[in-house]
């Protein structure tokens, strides 16, 4: 099981570790430096590594890596879920997930690593039982807990972590009941050169804020569920009511959780909301070169397109950019060598067009590599796979609970290639 | 108020302030030091001198406190275990707390502390928390019996806590069964051959139930344990895949990859014209594409064991090629694995996607991922027949880009593609050599020499063009040299007019200049052959090649079935079973796919393992091994040669001689083959034995004995051969073998066995230093390729003059065993009479002078129990392996036997042997002025005796 952690900022300094067994030497994640040193990007280095006595499981998130080591043939997938949950719960306990918010509760992380993991096994990991356990600080109760010697500690069982529904907590009470749901999808998509699209596939989420007080019952059902493809769902819900009605059907957590994520595949047409007409062209000689870029509506149902950005990671020998924007301001960063083109709203009766002159370091030769194109939008209500919530009941409990979804598309990995 | 202004306190007497504010009287205070306390722990500094004042603060009803103080305890109780008795008490008190969270909190602590002294009290409220009334005190419970074992294995068994555990999964409460389950595979796993988790149709009809029920990491182990169990039959198999497929719709990866595993194993025993075999098939493909969209991490592991999944199922996914196009910032792990998943889900219906994804990321940034989609272009060529043509005119595109590495990279798979369609696409020959002064790489400037020399008759200036590679010829790698000694002979022999003086310069430069094994064994038997039959050499070297196979990378599928077994564990990500690198799982078990429906009885898993197990079991080394530090460093190039140059220069000697007679018949002669030359030739050969001393003609003899010959033994006594290496370790590479002692020459007799796919070439051998010195006295002679499924013998002849280490045990042997596909560590061990010289007879004056000498403290002595042999027939089979008896003298019905032997390094070993008519057991006194080698020379008496 997992052994060791080893939190290590950006610039490879180790500023938290953590044994669950025996302690293991620092020197272990020098293994770690070496590969990080040969991936020259942090994204790039491998998650799974090998030493002579050791693996090294990591993950990157926010800038920090998580180094988990194992000594025993352990699922690695396990663990960069793990690892992955360790981050969340600091995200969620302090707002952020970073070295600095890290070092301000040291303490408070270190308990509850402490009780996210016994001996390597896991041991509470959902946020419910978490806070149960360790209160998250306020800024209240750390005056009041200065003032009156109190502490941070729940000095109950948490009580979810033994019924059948360890999720939620026991006694939840709200004066003002309310659950929310967010269906959020993410557009993945390639273009090539001339606009047609290689591939492009939608990821859905429905994150729900649930403020109900007692042991709500909901049930969910959506007007048309075959569009979705996969579907993985929150534990609460229950999977055999989903697989013969189709109905989302659950006692939900208290306070916010992802309900399900779901999977709209390449099998199915995706509508993309924008058009991408560009050229981006090199001269043979004289380095130069030059660049054109305009972004029209496609389907949109309607919808105002906002938030839009076109990202271009340009070639290292780009030294500046010269350019005019009909509509948004551009910057080349010139360290980074990536170009921002900042549009905001889709206006469809003016298009949005970017056009000018690249200069290149004089002498270099022509660049070998293409920039792709990233880009970046926004849609308020509307969910761009069609999909409808129908209805939101609830069951159990004799208040009426005030009920809210919502809709957005944005834009996941959209790229378009030149 | 933050935490981070306990590390700001870095001045002096920081410990001393400590101490005094955790002596505090007030609350508040105590804790904040303990805080600090704690604070200065996680950023590694050492606080351990405050053992005994955090202790003291453990006595509290604060939970926050008591937790802190906990904390501190598991980290230091190791290095202060006279001081963590003083906190035994507090927990033997808390875990009888009304409070089940102190119980807990307690247990699992007190397991955390990995003290000898601690373990003992520990027992006792152990014992009564499995039996807690709350489940979650059980829980922690059965966790904390995996730490017990860690730390003392035999108490956890004596204490009976394994049978306490296995009664756990029966438990009421599916976060027990869980943890019971976790905590018994962890066991396990230390226990390979114990049935702790002994699985049948009742606890897996329990683990299943709390499947539905546990929290998702329980599920994990649910399901990797339930991935070990062989169902009785199919109707059992689809019932426990219809409670599994659930899983896959969980929002954790790694819940939906176990499930992949158990799906995958139990969907074997299915029969394919099932219904359910087809809807089970349709299910898997959806969530293994959602895994695709997870974190960059995920999904590399994923990406690894869709990998798998797809050389075993490739039905699966095969409508799914989009998922795998590649995106340009996924970090560059992911996209190679997306790339090499294209090429095996890529057939005609999608290849032409395929291919315009593959030309695109051909103009990527990253080296690798391009070098990689342009070898891939070549394999869709010879993967897809049909797309041959339009795979070669894409890569002629890309060599027209002129960035070097595109051009080398595609250089090298068109090689691949000519011998995939000979005679079909020659015509882009004329573009390649355009390219020809761009090529730096060693592969790519071979697999050119390759094209020219197997097209020299097409090419007009192919000899300036092999020319101009000859001039630097030492400066070349060995794959290169390799590859040019044979283009130019293929030249020659095609064009032997124009070439001669070619063909003279590269033989000479190989067998003469050059000090690598490989090379100048190749120029030799090009030499050779060329020299006896030229007929015979076109036949050889000009021979039609075999085609190369579509897929060359397919994991072996023996490997593969196991690593299916395995899916979701680190064995899937690296592609090698488990045995092969888990350290400390002493005999990891292999596992098999179960047998499919309809043919039988299904095996049991466990067979593989323990079959076949001999008295010393060769041991594979790890390939990180420290000790092996100097073998690591095995390279083509032969180690300089430290002491005495090995009799294997002098046999090189005498072979340039014999050739160079050879070299002159041969340019003088003429080619049509003449069989004078070739008589003329072989006189030398018969005649040579007598001019060499004998290893050096052993070592002859094996060079031109291309069969590798096993002749009789003469006496003395040789071990069978046991497999040193197998398969499982080596890349389907399996090597047995014996050691024999034939005509005072030390022979290292293998059977090397090709188990893999492809066929293996360029083989070397080299020792790691040892305790006598034994080191091959010629380079290992294999010298036709090795082809799958065959075997091949050799015989290498050892000497005694290389470096000297002492090993442990002294007669063991490091090896390295080198082919085109990797390098291979194994150990060893040979008989010592393999070192008894043949002139170990010693005289009686000097024997009787000798056993005087030896101080008693070297004398040892040894019981052969079983022997039927009187004590003539003993010594007439011991003479036959060296060992010389001197005298014999009977004393009331008792023969004492005096003999004497002599180690290689000059060690006189002095033996008596006492066989009592009648008696089965002899008794053997061994005195030897070096005392260690006594029990290897007994080893040998005993072997020796008994064969």
């Amino acid at each position: 099981m997992i052994h060791s952690l080893f939190l290590i900022n950006h610039s490879g300094d180790i500023f938290l570790e953590k044994h669950w067994k025996s302690v293991i030497g620092r020197s272990v994640c020098d293994y770690f430096f070496e590969a990080k040193e040969k991936a020259v990007q942090p994204e790039n280095v491998p998650p799974v590594l090998q030493t002579p006595h050791h693996y090294l499981i990591s993950v990157y998130r926010d800038k920090l890596f998580f180094l988990s080591v194992v000594q025993t043939e352990v699922p690695p997938l396990f663990v960069i879920e793990f690892l992955h949950r360790v981050a969340d719960t600091v995200q969620d306990y302090f707002g952020e997930c970073s070295e600095g918010v890290i070092k301000d509760n040291v303490v408070t992380v270190y308990e509850l690593l402490e009780e996210m993991l016994d001996n390597g096994f896991p041991l509470a990991t959902e946020s419910n039982v978490l806070k149960e356990m360790i209160r998250p600080p306020t800024i209240l109760r750390s005056v009041v807990n200065t003032l009156t010697g109190g502490s941070n500690v729940g000095d109950t069982l948490p009580t979810g972590q033994l019924s059948s529904i360890p999720w939620r907590r026991a006694g939840v009470k709200y004066t003002n009941n309310e659950a929310y749901f967010d269906v959020i999808e993410e557009i993945d998509a390639i273009l090539d050169k001339s606009g047609t699209t290689v591939f492009a596939e939608i990821q859905g989420v429905i994150e729900a804020c649930v403020r109900l007080t007692g042991m709500p019952d909901l049930t969910l059902s959506f007007m048309n569920p075959r569009l979705l493809d996969d579907m993985s769902f929150h534990p609460c819900v229950r999977f055999k009511r989903w697989e013969s009605e189709r109905i989302l059907s659950f006692i939900p957590p208290d306070g916010n959780f992802t309900l399900m994520t779901y999977h709209v595949s390449s099998q199915n047409v995706v509508a993309l909301p924008v058009y991408v007409k560009q050229n981006i062209s090199f001269l043979e000689t004289g380095s130069c070169g030059r660049l054109d870029i305009t972004i029209g509506p496609k389907q949109t149902m309607g919808k105002t397109v906002e938030g839009l950005t076109v990202t271009v990671h340009m070639p290292k020998t780009v030294l500046s950019a010269n350019l005019t924007a009909t509509q948004g301001n551009y910057t080349y960063n010139l360290a980074t060598k990536v170009l921002v083109w900042d549009i905001g709203k889709l206006n469809p009766q003016k298009l949005p067009n970017l056009r000018g002159s690249l200069s290149l370091q004089a002498g270099a030769p022509r660049p070998e590599e293409n920039p792709a194109l990233d880009i970046t939008l926004k849609i308020q209500q509307l969910a761009i796979s069609g999909l409808k919530v129908s209805r939101l009941d609830m069951y159990g409990e004799k208040y009426k609970p005030f009920k809210g979804v919502k809709y957005l598309t944005k834009a996941g990995k959209f790229q378009v290639r030149t | 108020m933050t935490d981070s202004k306990y590390f700001t306190t870095t001045k002096k007497g920081e410990i001393f302030e400590l101490k005094a504010e955790l002596n505090s009287d007030k609350k508040e205070k105590k804790k904040e030091a303990v805080k600090k306390v704690i604070a200065s722990m996680t950023v590694g500094k050492d606080v351990s001198a405050l053992f005994p004042d955090v202790v003291n603060c453990m006595q509290t009803d604060n939970l926050e406190l008591k937790k802190l103080v906990y904390l501190y305890l598991m980290n230091y109780a190791k290095s202060q275990p006279d001081m963590a008795i003083m906190a035994v008490n507090t927990f033997v008190k808390d875990c009888e707390d009304p409070n089940p969270l102190i119980r807990a909190l307690a247990v699992r602590t007190m397991g955390c502390i990995r003290v000898d002294k601690i373990t003992e009290y520990l027992c006792e409220p152990l014992r009564k928390c499995l039996k807690d009334e709350d489940p979650y005190v059980r829980k922690t419970a059965a966790v904390c019996v995996a730490k017990l074992h860690d730390i003392n294995a035999q108490l956890v068994e004596d204490q009976g806590f394994l049978d306490t555990l296995k009664d756990l999964i029966s438990d009421s409460n599916p976060m027990v069964v869980a943890n019971a389950v976790a905590a018994l595979s962890e066991i396990a796993e230390s226990h390979p051959n114990s049935n702790l988790l002994d699985l049948n149709p009742q606890t897996i009809n329990k683990l299943l139930t709390a499947l539905n029920e546990c929290t998702e990491w329980g599920q994990i182990f649910i399901l990797d344990c339930l991935a070990n169990y062989t169902p009785r039959d199919d109707r059992e198999s689809q019932s426990i895949c219809e409670r599994v497929t659930p899983r896959l719709s969980h929002a954790n990866s790694a819940v939906v990859l176990s499930a992949v595993k158990v799906l995958m194993k139990f969907m074997e025993m299915l029969p394919k014209d099932l219904d359910y075999y087809g809807t089970l098939l349709k299910k898997l493909a959806p969530p293994l594409v959602t895994l695709l969209s997870a974190e960059p991490e995920l999904q590399y592991v994923a990406l690894r064991n869709i990998n798998l999944i797809v050389q075993r199922r490739p039905e699966i996914l095969k409508h799914e090629m989009k998922v795998f196009f590649v995106k340009y910032n996924d970090p560059i792990y992911v996209k190679l694995e997306k790339l090499d998943i294209m090429i095996r889900l890529a057939s005609q219906a999608n290849i032409a996607q395929v291919l315009a994804e593959l030309k695109e990321y051909a103009t990527e940034v990253d080296v690798d991922f391009v070098r990689k989609a342009v070898r891939a272009i070549g394999r869709c060529a010879i993967k897809v027949e049909q797309s041959a043509e339009r795979c070669v005119s894409t890569l002629l595109d890309l060599i027209q880009t002129k960035v070097n590495y595109v051009v080398q990279e595609a250089i090298v798979v068109i090689k691949d593609i000519f011998r995939k369609y000979p005679n079909k696409y020659e015509s882009v020959i004329a573009t390649l050599c355009e390219n020809l002064d761009s090529l730096d790489e060693p592969e790519a400037r071979a697999a050119m020499i390759w094209i020219v020399g197997e097209y020299a008759e097409r090419i007009d200036n192919a000899d300036e063009l092999l020319e101009s590679f000859l001039e630097g010829f030492h400066d070349e790698s060995t794959q290169v040299q390799l590859q040019l000694l044979t283009a130019i002979v293929k030249l020659f022999l095609k064009k032997p007019t124009e070439t001669q003086e070619l063909v003279q310069q590269v033989l000479s430069l190989a067998t003469q200049d050059s000090d690598n094994p490989d090379l100048r064994d190749r120029g030799y038997i090009y030499w050779r052959l060329l020299s006896t039959d030229p007929v015979a050499a076109k036949e050889v070297v000009l021979a039609e090649k075999p085609l190369i196979s579509e897929e060359t990378d397919l994991i072996e599928p023996t490997l593969l079935e196991e690593l299916i077994c395995h899916i979701g564990t680190l064995a899937s990500v690296y592609h090698k079973p488990p045995s092969a690198f888990v350290e400390g799982s002493r005999g990891v078990q292999h596992k098999r796919l179960p047998g499919s429906a309809g043919s039988g009885e299904s095996e049991s898993q466990d067979t593989g393992s323990a079959a076949g197990v001999t008295e010393a079991p060769p041991a594979v080394i790890p390939s990180q091994g420290d000790l092996l530090g100097d073998l690591l460093n095995l390279d083509l190039t032969p180690p300089t040669t430290t002491g005495p140059p090995p009799p294997s220069s002098g046999m090189q000697m005498g072979a340039m001689d014999l050739l160079g007679g050879g070299l002159d018949s041969l340019l003088g002669g003429d080619l049509g083959g003449s069989p004078a030359m070739g008589a003329g030739f072989s006189a030398p050969t018969a005649a040579m034995p007598a001019s060499f001393n004998a290893p050096v003609s052993g070592g002859l003899d094996d060079l031109f004995d291309l069969g590798g010959g096993v002749g009789l033994p003469m006496g003395a006594y040789t071990p069978p051969k046991t497999i040193w290496l197998p398969a499982m370790k080596a890349k389907g590479l399996e090597i047995s073998g014996t050691f024999v002692r034939r005509a005072g020459v030390i022979q290292m007799e293998m059977t090397l066995t090709n188990k893999a796919m492809s066929v293996m070439t360029d083989f070397a051998i080299q020792f790691n230093r040892n305790s006598f010195g034994l080191a091959p006295a010629g380079p290992l002679q294999v010298l036709t390729p090795l082809s799958p499924n065959q075997s091949i013998e050799v015989a290498l002849p050892l000497s005694t003059v290389g470096p000297v280490m002492k090993m442990e045990p002294l007669n063991n042997l490091q090896v390295a065993v080198k082919n085109n596909i990797d390098v291979f560590y194994f150990s060893c061990q040979y008989p010592i009479s393999m070192l008894f010289v043949e002139d170990g007879k010693m005289e009686r004056q000097v024997f009787l002078a000798t056993w005087k000498d030896i101080p008693n403290d070297n004398e040892s002595q040894f019981q052969i129990k079983d022997c039927h042999l009187n004590s003539d027939a003993a010594s007439n089979k011991l003479q036959g392996s060296n060992i010389f008896t001197i005298a014999k003298r009977t004393v009331e019905g008792q023969d004492m036997l005096y003999q004497s032997m002599k180690l290689t390094n000059s060690i006189w070993v002095l033996a008596e042997l006492r066989v009592q008519a009648g008696n089965p057991n002899y008794t053997v006194c061994l005195k030897c002025r070096a005392a260690e080698v006594s029990q290897g020379v007994f080893q040998c008496y005993e072997a020796v005796l008994k064969n």
